[in-house]
């Protein structure tokens, strides 16, 4: 079971990989904005396989920061920081 | 392997395949309102999917509850930014895709 969550959270972070193109190509800073909230789901899945696979349960608050912030920063910038298109 | 155990691979994989459609939606579909429709609910699946089969292996039910409690702030999370997003970019004139 321990190889099968290593393998599937190693998948999760080659997506986030992938995820890294949108952030480059944009082209508006709400696609950009996209790819981070990519990053934030994927996230919280990764660090919940480590923390079975580990067995460090630490890691799962960790994860519901991540879950916090995840939605914190998108609403911070729509309000503060996207300018006009 | 035990049943739990077959089980929840199953979840588990399941789940990666919708994080897998998630990233592939963000890179290629065509605009802004597309690609939050991929991300925000693709995603959410994939991580309920993979809560769930994590949960099977859970050893407490404080952990299960800690793991359900996850999931909900994450698609919470992901249904407000969802509108917010859309909202503000049609709001700054962001254009619809035509084919």
């Amino acid at each position: 079971m321990q190889i099968l969550y290593l393998a599937l959270a190693l998948f999760l972070l080659l997506n986030l990989g992938a995820g890294m193109w949108r952030v480059v190509r944009g082209p508006t800073a709400a696609d950009r904005m996209l790819a981070a909230q990519l990053f934030g789901t994927t996230a919280v899945a990764v660090l919940l396989l480590l923390a079975q696979a580990t067995g460090n349960a630490a890691l799962r608050d960790v994860a519901l920061v991540f879950a916090l912030l995840a939605a914190v920063t998108a609403v911070a910038f729509v309000r503060r920081t996207w300018q006009q298109a | 392997m035990t049943l739990s155990e077959i089980i929840s691979s199953i979840l588990l994989i399941s789940g990666a395949v919708f994080f897998l459609a998630g990233t592939l939606g963000l890179l290629r579909f065509p605009d802004v309102y597309t690609r939050l429709h991929a991300l925000t609910k693709a995603d959410n699946v994939g991580l309920g999917l993979m809560v769930v089969g994590l949960a099977l292996q859970s050893e407490s039910l404080a952990g299960v509850g800690k793991l359900l409690l996850i999931w909900l702030l994450v698609m919470l999370a992901g249904a407000s930014v969802a509108h917010l997003i859309a909202k503000g970019a049609l709001h700054r004139g962001i254009s619809l895709w035509k084919r």
